[in-house]
Order: C-alpha cells, then sequence, then structure tokens
C-alpha cells in the first residue's frame, strides 16, 4: 500500500490525554472524506488503544505514549499506538474478551471493541520494552460525494 | 460532570452526558452508585441522550451499575443511545443484557 500522509503525536501516559488522541486522529483522518460512522469507530478504537497503554504499559509510572495515523491509498487508514511500558506476557490470553488485569472500572473488552471496530489488528509485545498495536481500517467513498 | 436525575413510581432516571472514557469512568461510576444508594428504586434507568461518546470504559459503568442494582434486587434499563454508544454496547453484547428502553 502506497503512503499517501501521516501524522504523529507523543504524549505521557496521563489519562487525561485520551479525549486528545482520539480527536486529533479523527481530526486528520477526516481528509479521508469517512462516514461519521466510520470516524465514530477510528476514535474508539484509538481510545481503547491509548487506555491500554495509560492502564496497562505504565501501572505505577508516566511513560510515553506515540500514536501515528497513514493515510494509504485505496483509502485505508493505519494507527499505530506504541509505549515503552511492561509488555504483555501473553498476548492471545489479553485479547480474551472480558479478560482484563485491571480493576473494576475496566470491562475487559478493550481488544474486543478494536477488533469490531477496524478490519485488522497486529499486536507485537515484549515483556519489559513495550507494545505496538497497528490497527487498519478501510474507509468506503461516501455516497453520491465526488472527491 | 454533574448529572440530572428524577424518582418517579420507583424509577429512577439518571440523564448522563459528555464522553465516557477511562479517565472519566471513575467519576460516573461513583455519582451513578451514590444516587441509587440514595434513592433505592425498583428501576434505574440511564439515558444516554447527550452522551456524545464511549469506548468500553461505559460497558464497566454499566456492569458496575448492574451490580449496584442486583444488590438492592432491584433492575437497571438504559435509554436514548446514540448510534456511537449503541455500536460500542452491541460488539460487547451487554445490550442482551440490559433492557433499553424506548426513550420517553
Amino acid at each position: 500500500m502506497k503512503f499517501e500522509n501521516y501524522m504523529t503525536l507523543e504524549f505521557p501516559s496521563k489519562s487525561a490525554n485520551e479525549a486528545f488522541a482520539r480527536s486529533a486522529v479523527a481530526c486528520f483522518a477526516a481528509q479521508m472524506d469517512p462516514t461519521l460512522e466510520e470516524l465514530g469507530d477510528i476514535r474508539t478504537a484509538v481510545s481503547e488503544a491509548v487506555t491500554n497503554c495509560i492502564v496497562h504499559a505504565y501501572p505505577d509510572t508516566l511513560g510515553k505514549v506515540a500514536v501515528r495515523l497513514r493515510l494509504l491509498d485505496e483509502d485505508w487508514v493505519e494507527i499505530q499506538v506504541k509505549d515503552w511500558g511492561v509488555g504483555i506476557p501473553d498476548v492471545d490470553k489479553a485479547r480474551e474478551p472480558l479478560f482484563t488485569t485491571g480493576n473494576e472500572e475496566r470491562s475487559g473488552m478493550g481488544f474486543t471493541i478494536m477488533e469490531s471496530f477496524t478490519d485488522s489488528i497486529r499486536v507485537r509485545s515484549k515483556v519489559g520494552k513495550g507494545t505496538t498495536v497497528v490497527l487498519r481500517k478501510q474507509i468506503a467513498h461516501r455516497p453520491a460525494l465526488s472527491r | 460532570m454533574h448529572f440530572t436525575s428524577f424518582l418517579q413510581n420507583g424509577v429512577l432516571t439518571i440523564a448522563l452526558n459528555g464522553e465516557i472514557d477511562h479517565h472519566r469512568a471513575r467519576g460516573y461510576i461513583e455519582k451513578i452508585g451514590a444516587k441509587i444508594d440514595t434513592y433505592t428504586p425498583d428501576e434505574c434507568v440511564l439515558d444516554f441522550s447527550e452522551v456524545t461518546f464511549t469506548d468500553s470504559s461505559g460497558i464497566a459503568v454499566v456492569i458496575n451499575s448492574m451490580r449496584r442494582m442486583a444488590q438492592i434486587e432491584g433492575k437497571l434499563s438504559m435509554t436514548g443511545l446514540g448510534e456511537q454508544p449503541m455500536r460500542v454496547f452491541r460488539a460487547s453484547g451487554i445490550d442482551k443484557l440490559v433492557q433499553i428502553r424506548e426513550v420517553v
């Protein structure tokens, strides 16, 4: 897939930054002319991925979170969310619905939501080194709009 | 964050608002819990009409409210779900556990 445009964001793992991250990504993705539903899906998936970094990657410290959004040809968006935190010992387990190591404020549905709101998800993680989540979603043309 | 609520015939309706994410989830859980404890209703209706966004943190808010109502042998329902919150609740299956009421 040919790359057409990109942006990167970097911020500390403070929960106050969740809203900023999902809004900034949605703003940039808006140039692809997505439907409101697609924009909502992107916002939701980014919110889940960034929350994982804040809650799990850096449980007791503040660390760096990097979000990169690439707009690719054929109307694909690729969202990469990266941290340098504790890593996930068992990625398959972490992706199971309802599995969580969080407290009662967490539902264990983060990865399930990311999966249902995007077309593909790739998770790379190394204990003690960090985790990278790459999400891809194809944007349909809005009907009756020429671009 | 301030939620309006009213009690009528044992039904407590709580109007939520804004964006529900991990940053704000604890506040939602505590506020809803405090209202349920105060009014001990037969039924609690969470009104999402003014909620513009939720992620999986909203699922935790609903599950916690459901547990709180179960403790007093009451039930929980939801209403006024916009498109985005509805998609999140459908993907998680929570829409099958909690009754969704038509907007009154």
